[in-house]
């Protein structure tokens, strides 16, 4: 009787995860074996080893690694002040609120910020610096990128700080422990999971922004996310992009692995 | 110590202004006659009256709820058969084995997971347009359900089903009148947030769309692309509005939720 509910249940979750999660990631190794014209190739591969694919893979990674730190420099200090508040609840929610808003609608609005004529320089006209170009330059991509990264980067990290024992840090301020020998040796080692897990939730989709890269970096970035979305709807290239993909994918793993759960 | 304490409030005040800049910048511009996102000229609700009149807009923001509704309700039927089966499954290993299947998707990018879905429905002949924006939207909700719902069903004892059996109830009685009332919580949690998923996507729309159709987001896209239009201004501040009402709705489900817990907590 157990089993045979059991088995009910099975079947459409089953066909969902077959249908959804393995075929797709089957069908984008079996694309990524192929060329433009159908034919069977290695050749994306070897491709994919070339500097010009090398080099954009290197500085993908190294923008993503860039918002990754940016983001937990300005999160982890968030995080930490807004445990120590009254309503606390609230002010999570309210830091929250800004990632349920549609990103396209926040990367536009740094369009207009950032723009010639915009807030941002009007506040450099008056402060002296004059007017620069803001938009579609690295700084602008970063700092976009990290401003809609930063909610998923304090969440866990204040859960993370949450969890941790208030005796602890009173204990070693009574053993004589500096507040900044207290951070370093007591809080952040004990918060470290939380870190990790803002970082996985961070860099990998950064590793892959391709709307963010239009339209604020203005084709100046070209991150693997940004690759991949080129060869499939633009080049139409799908196996040079299913290609980008196998590997996008194993980076992905990895980086599971090294900030995977210790469960 | 006092000192600190308000450089600290500094520091936090300058990270909700820039979090919300950008946001109240927007708005405030939607009621600018100017027609730029800069130098405000004078007050003026031409821009709303625009979002009304555009038909095909119209058409889309439709098309956007529909598809969000349609996908939440179905991928919250999924999760929760999902997590049921999940929590049927005694053994261990492949328990964890279907549990990270199911993250799969969560942690997947989503270019990946659009190009992906892109192969899938070109290989299998669905027509790109409504159909594969639905099928896409289910897919990638169903796993935010399953963990929403996993929880509550871990939270329930077993001894509930149990008395429930002994007092002569079918397994169809155990669910519907035990289990699902149960986990009910869970279920709105997991709609809300197949829900916002769903509005909030735009990656993977933009893979499976093709031509014809469109959601809010791509289109918000393409015509950003064009540059500023005071239209997107006045139509995102609707949909600020609207996520709002969507959060405190979803905030008092959960306060309401979390009540007893805390009261049996207190005991």
């Amino acid at each position: 009787m157990v089993n045979r509910t059991r088995n009910l249940y099975l079947v459409p979750y089953i066909t969902w995860i077959a249908l959804f999660v393995v075929a797709p990631i089957v069908l984008i190794v079996y694309y990524s074996f192929f060329d433009v014209e159908g034919q069977f190739t290695l050749g994306n591969y070897a491709k994919f080893f070339t500097p010009v694919y090398m080099r954009m893979t290197f500085s993908s990674f190294w923008y993503a690694l860039l918002i990754t730190l940016f983001s937990l420099l300005v999160a982890y200090p968030t995080a930490y002040l807004l445990t120590r508040l009254k309503h606390k609840q609230l002010w999570l929610l309210l830091i929250i609120l800004p990632s349920w808003i549609n990103l396209l609608l926040k990367a536009y609005a740094f369009l207009g910020l950032f723009g010639t004529y915009g807030f941002a320089n009007a506040v450099l006209e008056m402060v002296g610096i004059g007017t620069q170009q803001i938009l579609f330059t690295d700084f602008s991509f970063i700092f976009v990128s990290v401003y809609i990264f930063i909610p998923f980067m304090v969440l866990p990290i204040y859960n993370a700080l949450e969890e941790l024992n208030p005796s602890l840090v009173y204990a070693s301020r009574d053993l004589g422990a500096s507040s900044w020998t207290t951070f370093r040796r007591v809080i952040f080692p004990l918060t470290l999971d939380g870190v990790k897990a803002g970082c996985q939730a961070v860099f990998i989709p950064a590793l892959s922004l391709f709307m963010i890269t239009r339209l604020i970096a203005g084709n100046r970035v070209i991150t693997l996310g940004t690759a991949i979305e080129q060869h499939f709807l633009v080049t139409q290239d799908w196996g040079m992009g299913a290609t980008i993909a196998v590997f996008l994918i194993i980076a992905m793993a990895i980086i599971m692995i090294i900030t995977g759960n210790r469960r | 110590m006092n000192k600190t304490f308000r450089w600290s409030n500094l520091y936090l005040f300058a990270v909700f202004a820039i979090l919300y800049a950008p946001i109240i910048y927007l708005m405030v511009y939607s009621f600018n006659s100017g027609g730029t996102m800069h130098s405000f000229e004078g007050f003026t609700l031409e821009w709303y009256s625009e979002v009304f009149a555009d038909t095909r807009l119209l058409i889309i923001v439709l098309n956007t709820f529909v598809i969000a509704l349609l996908s939440a309700a179905i991928s919250t039927m999924l999760g929760v058969i999902g997590a049921l089966a999940i929590r049927h499954v005694r053994r261990r290993q492949p328990r964890n084995a279907l549990l990270s299947f199911n993250n799969v998707l969560i942690v997947s990018p989503d270019v990946i997971i659009g190009a992906s879905f892109l192969i899938l429905f070109t290989m299998i002949g669905i027509r790109l347009g409504f159909t594969s924006v639905l099928l896409s939207h289910i897919a990638f909700s169903v796993p935010i359900v399953v963990l929403m719902v996993l929880p509550k069903l871990q939270e329930m004892s077993p001894s509930l089903i149990d008395a429930a059996r002994d007092l002569g109830a079918s397994s169809l009685d155990v669910l519907t009148k035990v289990v699902l009332p149960f986990i009910k919580p869970g279920i709105f949690a997991g709609f809300f947030m197949a829900l916002t998923y769903s509005l909030d996507d735009f990656a993977v729309t933009f893979f499976v769309t093709g031509n014809g159709f469109s959601t809010l987001s791509v289109e918000i896209y393409s015509r950003a692309r064009q540059g500023v239009s005071l239209s997107i201004n006045a139509l995102s501040t609707l949909l600020f509005l609207f996520t709002i009402v969507l959060v405190i709705g979803y905030y008092f489900i959960n306060r309401r939720n979390s009540r007893p817990a805390v009261r049996e907590g207190g005991k």
